[in-house]
Order: C-alpha cells, then structure tokens, then sequence
C-alpha cells in the first residue's frame, strides 16, 4: 500500500462523479468506471474506491476484491518516471531478472512501489515487442536495450537531477 | 415438474430446481462445502460434482439445473477421486492444527476428510501460514484455516454490511476487509453470521471463558451470571438435544455448577423492564412530538450498523439500554446497595447467543457494567471443561431476586419479539384491560414485517426487521419518505437472537433441511405460553424495581441507570 498521500483535485472528483452517474444504472458497470477512475488519477487508492463505492451504492469491499482482481489496476500511484522492466520471455533469458534487481537495488523500492519523492516507480510487463534489443526497459517514452545490471546506473542519471 | 433419475431412482422436482434439490427428495446426500441454504449457492468449492447424462464431465449440483429424463450419478468412482483430489487440495493450505481447533468434530471439511479417505499431507503444507486477525472484541479471523469458501463473505453481503470480501486472486486470493484493515477498523457490526456460516475453524468468537473461570476461583469475587431469552432453546444442542429443546431448568443446574456460590438471573427480567421504559419513552415521544418513528435498540449488532450506516437517525433510537446493560446496570448499583457488595467485587458474566454483546460490553458509556458476555458457545464449554452431565443433572431455578419473569420477556430472543412484548403492554395502557396477548403479524422470519394496530382510538404503524438486509430497505424507506412508521423493531441476525451469532454450531446437513429459525423461535413462544405471566407490566419484579429503586419509568434515575447515548461513525471505518 503507498505512503504518498492523496492529492486530488475537485475537478478530478467532479470528472469521477459525472462519469459514474452516466454509467450507475448500466448492469456490470463497476469495471468501466475503476478504469475511467484509473485514467482519471493514475491509481486506485481508498479515497477513490470509497467515491466508487457510494456513488455506485455497493461496497467498498467489492470495489477493493474487483480492483485487486485484476492486473489492470494499481493502489499505488505511478512516478513521474515510469520505469517498466520487460521480463517477456527474450529479455528473461537475457537477464532482465537481475536487470530489475538492479534497479530496484539503486531506487531502493520493489517493482509495484514508487519512490517517498514520488519520483519513480517500478513496473513490470511482458514484451514490448523488441525482443532483439532484449534486455529492454521502457522509461516514460525512452527504450533502453540491451542491458546489463552494470548500466543501470548510467541509464538511471538522466532522470536524477 | 421435471422427470429424473438420481442413482436410480425415479423424483419429480419442479422445474427449476437443481440436482442438489432433487437429490434431496430422493434421499440421496451430496456432499457440499460452499453451498448453504439461505446463504450461499454458487458451485465454486466443487465438492458435491456428480455426473450428469447430457453434461460435459462432471458438474456442480448445487447450481446444475435438472432437465426431463436426466440421469445423475452421484457415486461412481470418478466422482469419488474427484471429490477425494478437491478435498486433498484444500488440506494442502489449511492449517491442520485440528486438536485444539474450536470447530473440531463439528468442523464440515474434517468430516468430509475422514468420510473421504483424504490424505491431508499429500500436496504438503505451506511454509508460512497467514497471520490471524485478532483485532476485533468480537471475533477472529484465522485465515490459516480459511478454504476460501466465500460463505462469510455471502452472509456479510446478506446482511448488507459488506465488511469484508474476497481479495486479490489465485494462489494470492483471501478473504479480508478493504485495503487489508484490521477488523476492528472497519464497519463491521460484530453480528457473527460469518462465524455461523464458516464451515471450518478461521472464524471464532474471541474467547472470554479464561476470564470467568479466573473470576470463579478467585475468592474476592462473587460472580453472577444471567442468561439472554434464546440461550435456553439453543444450549442443549451441544448436549445433543434435538433443536428448539427448552432446557432453561438444566442451564440454570449447570451454570451454578460452574463454582461455588455462582449465581444465575433471568435475563427476561430486564427484558420486562425494557418494554416498560420504552413503552413510556414511545408513548411520551408520541404525546409530546417527539422524534418518531422510534427504533428499539436491544441489538448491539443493529446499533453499530445504524451509527455506521444512517447516522442521522440516531435520535430515533430509543435511548434504552439493551436487556443485556440494564442488567448490568442493575446488579452494579440497585444489587450492591442492597446487599452491600462492593461494586468492584462483583464479576458480572451476562450469557447471550451474539457476538456483539461482546463489543457492547466494552462500549465507554457501558462503564463495564456487565464484566464478560459470553456466547452460548462458550457456556457449552465450560459446562463440558467442568465434567458436568448436562443431560443428567436434575433441575434449578433462578436465583432470587431476578428469578420471575413473564413470557412477554422470553420472546425478545424472536424477531417481532420485542415488538410483540411492547404491544402487549402499550394496547393495556392505550386501551385498558382485556386486550389481545398475541400479535401473530409480527411473527416469522420474514426480512420485512409489517403492521397496524388501532387501540383505545390511537393508530400505532409498526414495522420489524429480521437481518440487516430487512432493516436496510426499512430504512430506505423510511429514508424516501414512502413510509411513516411509528415504531419499528430490529434484530440484526435473521430470525432474531435465536439465529445469533453465538449460537452453537448447527450441522450444515441440518440447516440445510430445516429452518432452525423457525423452530427455536416455536419453542420460545411455546414457553411464552407456558407462563402464568405474559405481559411485562405484570412482572412482579419490575414492579419491585420501581417501587424500590427507580420510582417510576422513565424517572430520572432510570435515565441515569438504564438509558444510554450513542456515536455516529463514518461509513466504512
């Protein structure tokens, strides 16, 4: 569970609410609207899922049970910097393994979390689709490839101020 | 109705029904796990699979559907190795400390792996166990022991409390509260159906029997006990009475059989004294424009999911003490004044069939007037820890002064109880002498009831909950404006503390074929009937009471010993 508090906005609560009332009567609507709250503000955390719960009159622990159900959706909220480490099947025999524990070594937080700052968190996905650059990571919209736990450091500095 | 064959044997079932149904007709058993009548049916556990003709592999008769000319199997032996391999399985994560477990021998799935051969070390055992929630006065979670069975999970939803739920999935799935808060932190309302519907042992009352025993063998203290409406149509089961057994008389034996000058009291006493205080406070808000319509508030289940839920009806409470306080109250003043105990001396055991008494308890405005609630669960328990033959012990009576109670009294452990009883005296009071003892309308178990009385030229509206889902849509609509009730009654547990959450064990095999609600509540009106007294303001105790303590109802020492106050709560925690 993340430690970075809360920090939404009016207009993010009214956009929620608007939404919800659009989608409250629709049977199975609970799905659309987690994934509407999640674009909305990056994470699902209890302040958000207790809004869901009451605008939708169900409760909190179906909304917690659906949002832990699936992949799709995070507790915690996502840094400025979005490091996600491909562990897909090319970059896994390539070593991505220790390539993330690397970088979770230098961030000091497991894949999942976010720095206290809130300036990085750590994701992993399957295959991005550049199996010859394996081991690949994604930062926000830069692609690294063909990594080694050794250039983690290197590749990391362009984002620490 | 539909034609089938269940191993053979020819049943005609409507149509709609499953296999499981039409396998009852049949007399055939199919064992079960997830599935509980009135609570849970959704074929996830997959223990009662049988084979079907016109089904792809073996199917869940808890939710398959029967169809004309079916042939089922319910004991080939696929289906035994199937059943066998699920039960292997679930063995595989549940923590087998089965000694010392407080399900064990009534425990569903040690049953059905001593009746299926199981080996329960087959697939191992994990590493580390889930650690157990202990947070909650009321109750503990050991998930170690939890199969996932989703049946607390239902009964929680049934109650529209939704305190907890399943969490994450797969290997990761388990039942919790939201964001993996501690129990104690969230909107449940200690109403332990959860722990009625668990099959096995991850759900259990907190245990207070340590406690009594400490106080019992303590020579500073003298302890009274006092037993709730209901404990006496619940307690012989243990003892292997069938179920609805009056065994008042035996209980009483049996409890000052616990130590040496232990006294017992008739809860029923205040019980009386509660439909005397409320009666007046109800025709005082009535006469005065007070705040109507006025909720009974006996039920600490009720209480805390009302602060919780609709805070802004709190002073539609009656600000009565439940049965379970006044008494306490009482002993710790009117009964050390008069027989010159030092309050301090006096360990207080109320006897109850709920899990909330426990929480009431530790309410701050309850002062620990009442020291320990116990279940009837654990009353069984030390009966049996103390070698005594439940059974075989001869008769006792309740202790003086708080022996004599009237059968309006013994019905508060029925939903429409309390309702009833309030009945009977407000018509006297209303209309003079001459009016009816029974109020059939208020009676049974369904969520909602509802009814209207005129007596003496005034119309009373009333309606009663039976289970937080009921009280839920009763106060939606109170809430709308589509009803105006003048007063309503709610018991948090299906069926009213008969049903509660501290009841003994009944085997599912049971619950499943008959309404146990219905029966223990026949036996308490039957004991009604047996009384010489059955309205509360002939009680010759309470009357006593007021003469020698309280002046009259309402009186501002009443208020001081027998009223309370109450807090409103956030939503979910």
């Amino acid at each position: 569970m993340t430690q970075i508090p809360f920090k939404g906005t009016p207009e993010q609560e009214a956009e929620l609410k608007a939404f919800i009332e659009t989608k409250k009567h629709e049977p199975g609507c609970l799905m659309p609207v987690l994934q509407e709250a999640q674009r909305i503000y990056g994470y699902l955390p209890v302040e958000v899922q207790q809004m869901i719960a009451d605008g939708l009159g169900v409760t909190l622990a179906e909304v917690y049970g659906v949002s832990t159900f699936y992949s799709q959706f995070t507790l915690s909220p996502k840094g400025k910097y979005k490091v996600n480490v491909c562990l897909g099947t090319a970059c896994y025999v390539k070593g991505a393994d220790k390539v993330l524990e690397a970088i979770e070594k230098k961030l000091g937080i497991s894949a999942g979390g976010i720095t206290p700052d809130g300036k990085f968190s750590i994701d992993t996905c399957r295959c991005v689709g550049a199996c010859g650059l394996a081991p690949v990571v994604v930062i926000n919209d830069d692609v690294y490839g063909k990594l080694t736990p050794d250039m983690v450091d290197d590749m990391l500095s362009h984002y620490i101020d | 109705m539909v034609n089938l064959k269940i191993n053979g044997i020819a049943v005609s079932v409507p149509e709609g029904s499953t296999i499981l149904d039409a396998a009852k007709v049949a007399n055939v058993k199919i064992p079960t796990l997830c599935y509980l009548k009135d609570v849970q049916k959704c074929g996830s556990c997959r223990m009662c699979l049988v084979e079907a003709t016109g089904a792809r592999g073996l199917v869940a008769a808890c939710v398959y559907p029967v169809s004309e000319g079916m042939e089922v199997q319910t004991n080939t032996p696929k289906v035994r190795q199937s059943r066998k391999t699920t039960l292997e399985l679930i063995l595989s994560t549940h923590n087998k400390k089965c000694l010392s477990c407080a399900r064990s021998t009534s425990c569903e799935l040690q049953r059905l792996a001593l009746e299926y051969n199981c080996d329960e070390d087959k697939f191992g055992s994990p590493e580390e166990y889930p650690v157990v929630d202990d947070s909650s006065v009321s109750l503990i979670r050991d998930n170690s022991k939890c199969i996932n069975c989703t049946r607390c999970v239902a009964a929680c939803d049934m109650q529209t409390v939704g305190a907890i739920g399943p969490i994450r999935r797969g290997f990761a799935k388990h039942i919790g509260s939201p964001f993996e808060v501690a129990l104690a932190d969230t909107n449940c309302v200690n109403c332990g159906q959860c722990i009625v519907a668990c099959p096995v042992g991850a759900l259990t009352e907190k245990s207070n029997v340590q406690q009594v025993w400490d106080a019992i063998s303590d020579p500073t203290k003298e302890v009274v006990f006092y037993t709730a409406p209901s404990v006496r149509v619940q307690l012989g089961e243990p003892f292997g009475n069938p179920v609805g057994t009056n065994v008042e008389k035996k209980m009483v034996t049996a409890i000052k059989a616990l130590g040496q000058n232990v006294k017992c009291f008739n809860m029923d006493v205040t019980a009386d004294l509660t439909i005397i205080e409320e009666a007046t406070e109800l025709l005082s808000r009535v006469t005065t424009g007070g705040t109507i319509p006025m909720f009974t508030s006996c039920c600490p289940g009720w209480i805390k999911f009302i602060e919780h839920n609709y805070p802004e009806y709190l002073d539609n409470l009656s600000t009565c003490k439940s049965p379970q306080q006044m008494f306490g109250s009482l002993l710790k003043t009117y009964y050390c004044e008069k027989n010159n105990i030092d309050p301090a001396n006096l360990f207080v055991v109320s006897v109850i069939p709920c899990t909330a008494k426990k929480f009431e308890v530790e309410r701050p405005e309850m002062n620990l007037d009442t020291d320990v609630a116990l279940t009837t669960r654990e009353l069984a328990k030390m009966i049996s820890e103390a070698g005594i033959d439940f059974n075989a012990i001869p008769d006792g009576e309740y202790d003086n002064p708080f022996e004599i109670a009237t059968g309006a009294g013994a019905i508060f452990g029925a939903t429409g109880g309390v309702m009833e009883a309030a009945l009977r005296t407000a018509a006297v009071k209303l209309g003079g002498e001459g009016q009816p003892i029974e109020f059939s309308e208020v009676r049974g178990t369904d969520g909602v009831k509802e009814a209207e009385y005129t007596i003496g030229g005034v119309t009373v509206s009333v309606a009663v909950a039976s289970g937080l889902g009921g009280a839920r849509k009763i106060m939606e609509m109170i809430k709308s404006g589509e009803k105006n009730y003048t007063f309503v009654e709610v018991m948090a547990c299906p069926g009213g503390c008969i049903n509660g959450g501290g009841q003994p064990y009944v085997p599912d095999e049971i619950r499943n074929s008959i309404d146990v609600r219905a029966v223990r509540a026949n036996a308490l009106y039957t004991y009604d009937e047996s009384l010489p007294l059955r309205q509360s303001h002939k009680s010759p105790v309470v009357d006593l009471l007021y003469k020698e303590y309280f002046g009259e109802p309402n009186s501002h020492k009443a208020h001081e010993v027998l009223h309370t106050t109450y807090t409103a709560r956030n939503k979910f925690n």
